[in-house]
């Protein structure tokens, strides 16, 4: 290929065109234009007259640039030039494009599909078949070696995961390669690896190796840890290069369900550094909603790490009995639970109204026997919306009457009187140990330390539904702790007392982990595998390659002890899995992982991701030839005259049509704007366009007619009125909307109905006119146009309706009017229903009526038709016989300048009713 | 003619065309004619005609039922109602129907014709209706007062047969104390104009020149390698450079302007230049006043 610069040409045979240039620009100053001929009787003037130059006008130099440009642009489009070729890859053998593709290519993923893309074309063109491995999800069988455009199909389909390859599958996989030679691409994450060597060595053996890899750092967050109440944070990179900063975002629900950022800090990088750490301080109500940390403007797994139950400190209400008296410390009910909680928890102290608004995760009772109505209806809806409510006995419990005949709502089970003692100095038998936990239970797992014994407690009354709500007992099978589930939450019972009166329970470390279990604590620090237990985790929320949290879906569980090594894979991909209460995070970056930079032995080829592309140009060139040439019609026909004259119109026609076609939607804009200053610079009433062409003109027609008079009569001056189209056209300008119903019109759309609402809300008024009442009132529903009035209205916000009242406001905003006549002398007018608690004070000739303007107005009158006049302004519509449809015409146009008054000035006229109080307070 | 059938259909093909053309040229010049509220201007001096003029106190010789008993009633000298004398005046029209007066130069122009003829039949409807005798030069008909003689001067102002490039006036049929109006746009041979204009003052004609011309006559938007021809064809020239042209042509143009409007003012004439593209009203009420002014 003739390369010349950067620019390369497919058929440079046809460049020497370009020497034709010069000879053109000769050939073309040498022919004058053809002349026009043209009619003009002043013909007879210029007899006689000659040219000064015998020279016909040359075309002027810039004409002739003009086309040889053309010319050069069309001869060079032609020659096939193309920015940026790309040396023909010579090799014919099968390709291999390999990709890492775990979290750290995730963030510029679609640059990498580009490279493999503009790799694909190049075997495309060079005929050879290509297979294209991701190495975090191989395939099980041999590389398929394809043509490249089946691969090109495929290639929206290949993925990032949120995860690093299996050691065990790439072993396999390079094992399964085949005895055929090829050569590879490889697209590195850019993150060492020891898998690396291994299968570089493979693909050497195999062909030629090229790798691509972006010399940017690759950047990582590791797991949130709290130290001294603080967030703290950690964010690693690859390459310890230079300075640079982050912007680490906590994201979480806010108070209203919607996932946005809760906060954000910066960390910086120092040149050589490979881990910056920082910490942020939060509320606990804010820390509790954080769901992820993430470096902003990074979309990886590896960029995100997960909150779990680690960074919750729950907030827990610990309440105990009023004694009234200074107790010991240590014999407190609460003493004990304020040990185990206080280093995981944040406990609030006080009454039981006063912790209730603040919504605890949890509540703890301590031998709290009564409880006040109020309380326990505030604790039921507490519980029901997910709170823990956990009590223990003691001996106000077991002396109390509570959940003795019928279990207490906030009771797990019925009590048995007094409960009983063991292994006591008064008693028989030994104090009893704990069995061990059921599997069924959240405590299954925890090993019972074997000097826990209880020597008292409250008794569960057999109940048929005791069996399922035991989650602990002694070793003789009586129940030592009950739980209930009740709405969203739970009420667990501890039959003894949360000190260490009746077992040696709180004494234990048992305690504190079952508490933990229970949720009311939570662990610190990451579980071990112990803590996580024999059980199975499900996956709630998954990360993929990106970042992106989305719900597992039906995912399988994950065993215990797999989740503490933490590892993972597709099997465990990162995310938040829970089991019973307590969630646990899985991240793709583990607390002690180190991010370092992939290093290559120096025979191998490197590049980097972005390579320019080769870009044809020819297209360009020849649009810019086109393009030339039609300006080159252009300035023609304008050197020639032919713009002008008479016989110009249709070209000018042309340009004229084209110059508006490009700008069009600048016209539309003005169009848009024009209609807001226009209806803005005057009051302007406007109708509703219903599709009837008789209606809407009668519309039309009675608006002017009423602006006429509005004109006439009051300081209310409007333009001409306007119809208006529900689904385009902004109603927001427009004080009073008539709506006329016709039975046939469309329902508004919902984005219409939405901009009615709005309408409505903000003080607009429309005026609903059934046109039917001359056989029908409102609210019958008989006729058509009231049934479609019913339909239209269900999508609005129309408070409750009554019929006009006598005292209303629009019985003497302008004109004092008791009846609303228009063609019709229907019967009442409906209108916002006045409030309940409306009086009529004492003097006064109407009933203190509340503020604002009534947002609907409904009839039947046809007003339109009686105020309707045509452009000459005579009257459209008959109304009534002889004089006295002159004077119903008339009270018509006298309620609607009442109704523009009430429309404008509100309630001001309702005011008036103050005004023998304001007078006598001015008398003063 | 071949066909026998064929005189007919083109007699009624033609009526067809003037009924068509007619109607229009009338409502034009009725709307334009209305612009102008004129009364019946009379000679102010007594005389016979319809409009009052004075009161005279009766003297001898004042036949006794020319006595007007009303106004005579309120004091005691006898009056006599005498009537404003009204004198009708022929005014002979000459309107170019050449084929030079074809050109309009945009769509959203009429003719030069077209407006000639609406204005020549507006002045018309004036004249007629201030009770003048009104007709063509180039016509049959005498000049002759009344409605009916609209449709006439109508029908003959339709008629475009003149296939010449320009036109001259024709001032054959004038008498003496006529008043003549040539509405053309005197592009043609000025001697013929000369001509016409020192026959019609030799017999003591006055009158007015209008000449109508389009914007471009006016303006010369031309450039570039231009065949200017005719309306008819006859004439042709061509030029490399119409551009360089303008200024010369427009100097010729405003030199016959000048020769027009010293040739009128020589004869006692008026002279007015009409554009196509300026309100008509203008070109009438002077034209009316025009002709009133020598009455």
């Amino acid at each position: 290929m003739f390369a010349l610069g950067p620019i390369g040409f497919t058929t440079p045979w046809l460049l020497p065109g370009l020497i034709a240039l010069p000879i053109l620009w000769l050939l073309l100053r040498a022919v004058p234009p053809a002349p026009i001929r043209r009619r003009f009787p002043g013909v007879a003037l210029l007899l006689g007259l000659t040219d000064d130059e015998v020279h016909a006008d040359k075309t002027p130099w810039w004409l002739l640039l003009l086309r040889m440009l053309a010319l050069a642009a069309a001869i060079i489009g032609f020659s096939g030039p193309v920015l940026n070729p790309q040396d023909p890859d010579t090799g014919s053998a099968p390709l291999l494009i390999v990709a890492d593709g775990t979290w750290a290519d995730a963030h510029n993923w679609a640059k990498r599909q580009e490279r493999i893309s503009g790799l694909l074309d190049q075997a495309s063109r060079n005929g050879r078949v290509v297979s294209v491995a991701v190495l975090s999800d191989l395939p099980t069988d041999q590389p398929q070696f394809l043509s490249a455009d089946v691969w090109q199909t495929r290639l929206a389909g290949l993925q990032p995961k949120a995860w690093l390859p299996d050691a065990a599958a790439l072993n396999e996989w390079r094992a399964n390669l085949g005895e055929n030679r090829f050569d590879t691409y490889w697209l590195s994450d850019g993150l060492a690896r020891e898998t690396r060597a291994d299968l570089l060595a493979k693909f050497e053996e195999k062909g030629k190796v090229t790798i691509m890899q972006s010399p940017r750092a690759v950047l990582g967050l590791k797991p949130v840890t709290i130290k001294d109440g603080a967030l703290q944070i950690t964010a690693v990179r690859s390459a310890s290069v230079n300075d640079s900063a982050i912007t680490i975002t906590a994201i979480g629900l806010d108070p209203a369900g919607i996932e946005r950022e809760l906060a954000r800090v910066d960390a910086q990088f120092k040149a050589g550094e490979m881990q910056v750490e920082t910490s942020l301080s939060l509320p606990p109500e804010l820390r509790n909603r954080i769901s992820r940390f993430s470096i902003q403007g990074i979309h990886s797994a590896g960029a995100v790490t997960l909150a779990d139950d680690g960074l919750r400190r729950r907030e827990v209400a610990l309440i105990a009995p009023n004694d009234g008296r200074e107790g010991l410390q240590l014999l407190s009910p609460l003493h004990y639970l304020k040990q185990a909680l206080e280093p995981t928890a944040d406990l609030i102290k006080g009454g039981l109204e006063d912790v209730l608004p603040a919504n605890p995760d949890v509540i703890v009772l301590a031998d709290v026997a009564k409880l006040t109505v109020g309380q326990t209806d505030g604790l039921i809806t507490w519980v029901e919306n997910g709170g823990l409510l956990l009590r223990f006995a003691g001996i106000r419990m077991a002396a109390s009457d509570l959940s003795r005949g019928a279990e207490d709502e906030l009771m797990p089970v019925r009590l048995r009187s007094g409960g009983r003692t063991v292994g006591g100095a008064l008693s028989w038998g030994a104090p009893k140990s704990l069995q061990p936990f059921k599997q069924d239970s959240p405590f299954f797992g925890l090993e019972i330390p074997a000097d826990v014994n209880v020597t008292s407690q409250v008794v569960a009354q057999p109940d048929p539904q005791l069996a399922t709500r035991v989650i602990a007992s002694l070793a003789d099978g009586t129940p030592l702790v009950t739980r209930k589930q009740m709405g969203a939450g739970q009420v667990v019972l501890f039959h003894v007392t949360a000190n260490a009166q009746w077992s040696s329970l709180p004494l234990s470390g048992l305690f504190v982990q079952m508490l933990e279990r229970l949720a009311v604590s939570s662990a610190p620090g990451t579980l071990s595998a112990e803590e996580l237990g024999q059980s199975t985790w499900t996956p709630v929320r998954l990360l993929d390659g990106f970042g992106q949290l989305a719900d597992a879906g039906a995912m399988a569980g994950v065993a215990g002890q797999e989740l503490a090594a933490a590892v993972v894979s597709a099997k465990m991909p990162p995310g938040v899995y829970a089991s019973n209460e307590r969630r646990v995070a899985v991240n793709a970056l583990a607390a002690e992982a180190e991010l370092a930079t992939a290093t290559w032995p120096a025979r191998i080829r490197v590049e980097g991701l972005s390579v320019a592309d080769e870009t044809l140009l020819k297209g360009a060139f020849l649009v810019a030839a086109l393009a030339l040439l039609m300006l080159d019609i252009v300035a023609s026909l304008w050197l020639s005259g032919r713009l002008t004259g008479p016989r110009s119109t249709g070209i000018a026609t042309v340009l004229a049509l084209v110059a508006v076609s490009l700008a069009d939607p600048v016209l539309a804009q003005d169009t848009s704007d024009d209609f807001a200053i226009n209806a803005t610079a005057e009051v302007v009433l406007a109708h509703v366009i219903t599709g009837d062409d008789r209606v809407d003109e009668m519309a039309h027609a009675g608006l002017t007619g009423l602006s006429d008079v509005l004109y006439r009569r009051s300081t209310i001056e409007p333009a001409n009125p306007v119809a208006i189209n529900l689904e385009t056209d902004e109603l927001a300008f427009f004080p009073f909307l008539y709506w006329p119903i016709v039975a046939s019109q469309p329902v508004p759309s919902k984005e219409a109905y939405a901009k009615l609402n709005r309408y409505l809300r903000g003080g607009g008024m429309i005026m609903f006119d059934t046109r039917d009442g001359d056989i029908a009132g409102y609210g019958t529903g008989t006729t058509p146009e009231a049934r479609k009035l019913q339909k239209l209205a269900l999508g609005l916000d129309i408070p409750p309706l009554e019929p006009l009242p006598k005292d209303h406001v629009l019985t003497r905003s302008f004109y004092l009017l008791q009846n609303f006549p228009g063609r019709h002398q229907g019967r009442a007018i409906w209108v916002e229903a006045a409030p309940v608690d409306a009086e009529q004070a004492e003097g006064m000739p109407f009933r203190n009526l509340n503020d604002g303007v009534t947002p609907v107005i409904i009839g039947g009158n046809d007003w339109a038709a009686a105020w309707a006049v045509d452009a000459q302004g005579n009257y459209m519509a008959q109304v009534g016989r002889g004089y006295s449809g002159i004077r119903q015409r008339e009270m018509a146009y006298r309620f609607g300048v009442n109704l523009m008054m009430h429309v404008l000035t509100g309630n001001y006229k309702s005011d008036q009713v103050h005004v023998p109080a304001l007078l006598e307070r001015l008398g003063e | 003619m071949t066909n026998p059938a064929a005189p007919t259909t083109v007699l009624r093909r033609n009526s067809a065309e003037l009924a068509g053309a007619l109607p229009p040229l009338l409502a034009d010049a009725q709307r334009l004619a209305a612009m102008i509220l004129l009364g019946e201007h009379g000679r102010r001096h007594s005389g016979t005609g319809d409009e009052f003029w004075q009161y005279r106190v009766a003297v001898d010789g004042d036949e006794a039922r020319q006595i007007d008993w009303r106004r005579s009633g309120r004091s005691d000298l006898h009056f006599i109602r005498q009537k404003e004398w009204q004198a009708a005046q022929s005014v002979l029209l000459w309107v170019d129907n050449s084929a030079s007066m074809g050109f309009s130069s945009s769509k959203n122009l009429s003719t030069k014709g077209d407006c000639a003829r609406v204005l020549a039949m507006a002045i018309s409807i004036l004249l007629l209706r201030g009770g003048e005798k009104v007709g063509l030069s180039n016509s049959a008909n005498p000049p002759r007062a009344g409605q009916t003689q609209l449709l006439r001067l109508a029908q003959e102002l339709s008629d475009n047969s003149d296939t010449n490039d320009f036109g001259s006036p024709d001032s054959h049929g004038m008498r003496a104390d006529t008043r003549a109006v040539f509405i053309s746009d005197f592009m043609g041979d000025f001697a013929g104009v000369q001509k016409a204009l020192t026959d019609a003052a030799d017999r003591g004609v006055k009158g007015a020149l209008l000449q109508i011309l389009d914007p471009q006559e006016e303006a010369f938007p031309f450039n570039g390698r231009t065949v200017f021809e005719s309306m008819a064809g006859t004439l042709r020239h061509e030029t490399l450079k119409a551009g360089d042209l303008r200024d010369r042509y427009l100097q010729r143009l405003a030199g016959r302007k000048a020769a027009l409007a010293d040739l009128a003012h020589l004869t006692g004439w008026q002279y007015f230049c009409h554009h196509t593209d300026a309100a008509p009203r203008l070109a009438l009420t002077w034209l009316y006043h025009a002709l009133e002014r020598r009455r």
